[in-house]
């Protein structure tokens, strides 16, 4: 974090981020990374793997569309943080940038979802999320309810990398859960709380 | 000497057994007390094991996962507006302590079928912390 810029908002003391350019190294909707692309590679040679067990394979497809409800849970929130008018643009752009990673996964968990012959999940209207929305008064409360949400999707990732069928599924859910759990680290630093708390997650 | 001990030691022996007993049985009475090894849980440290849940929960809204409110006494798979699956809609399940203990520790072998995405808590004191604190904050 060489780049970082200090932040003096309301509520939030002595906040420090670093720059989106630092942060985000061309990521975002425009394509997806080249280990997207291994993971989904992997995914298609699973798929078309024949020793794929077909209850096994629908159990993985729904493993990944509850993800994918969970990525687009995700987008829908950070946009209520970036409607919301109360983030400083240093902490807008953090939570762009980390929406933007949500809807990565989305992409690839509803091709994944696909590619094992399922239907991925639609996402909801934001209204149907029914977030807190009407206790979100600072900047500090948007970034404290992103933080839950990032902290949830680890813990979540987790408890589902044992259940696939497929150690390539298990693996990109690993990859996914490892993002997460950065996106907990750096919100829960710009709370100006220790950043890893634990040598563990759970 | 030799005669000498052989005439105490069963004595001693046994007394030294009956005293063990005392103490194994005043050990596990001081800990049934304080809920050791009982499977009492302990709603504080179930809080923080609730984290867990939270990807896909929370107490008074429905997310990904049903909404935890009145969760106890209530008929699996039956919280207004949420999509269940067909597996838990027809477990015939009620939840209490009895059987979140068991779908909490593999939720999906004890209702297979289940979308819920979680392979379960090992730990039965973690299981029973966790229940713990559900009862709490979920009436």
């Amino acid at each position: 974090m060489t780049r970082s810029t200090a932040v003096a908002h309301e509520g939030v003391s002595s906040l420090v981020l670093p720059s989106r350019r630092t942060l985000l190294v061309r990521s975002g909707q425009a394509v997806l990374s080249a280990s997207a692309i291994a993971i989904l590679a992997g995914c298609e040679t699973m798929a078309g793997s024949r020793q794929a067990n077909a209850d096994s394979t629908a159990n993985d497809a729904e493993i990944l569309n509850t993800a994918l409800g969970l990525e687009y849970e995700g987008v829908a929130a950070y946009q209520v943080g970036v409607e919301s008018g109360l983030l400083s643009s240093a902490v807008r752009d953090l939570a762009v940038t980390f929406q933007d990673h949500h809807k990565a996964h989305a992409d690839l968990l509803a091709a994944t979802v696909r590619k094992l012959g399922g239907m991925p999940v639609e996402p909801k209207r934001t209204s149907e999320y029914v977030f807190p929305v009407d206790q979100l008064k600072s900047e500090t409360d948007v970034i404290r309810f992103a933080a839950g949400l990032e902290q949830g999707a680890t813990s979540a990732y987790l408890g589902a990398v044992p259940l696939f069928g497929d150690r390539e599924l298990a693996k990109a859910a690993a990859s996914i859960l490892g993002d997460e759990a950065m996106h907990w680290a750096v919100l829960r630093y710009a709370l100006g709380e220790e950043p890893v708390p634990d040598a563990f997650v759970s | 000497m030799l005669s000498a001990w052989g005439r105490v030691a069963p004595i001693a022996m046994k007394q030294a057994i009956h005293i063990l007993g005392l103490v194994v049985l005043l050990t596990g009475l001081v800990a049934a007390a304080r809920g050791q090894g009982s499977g009492a849980g302990d709603p504080e440290r179930g809080k923080a094991l609730y984290a867990r849940c939270q990807g896909c929960h929370s107490i008074d809204r429905n997310r990904i996962g049903p909404l935890h409110r009145g969760l106890f006494g209530r008929r699996a798979g039956s919280v207004d507006g949420f999509d269940y699956s067909q597996a838990m809609r027809a477990s015939g399940i009620v939840w209490d302590e009895a059987t979140l203990d068991a779908f909490l520790a593999a939720p999906r072998d004890y209702i297979p079928g289940t979308r819920m995405i979680y392979a379960g808590i090992k730990d039965p004191q973690e299981r029973a912390d966790l229940i713990a604190y559900l009862k709490e904050a979920t009436r």
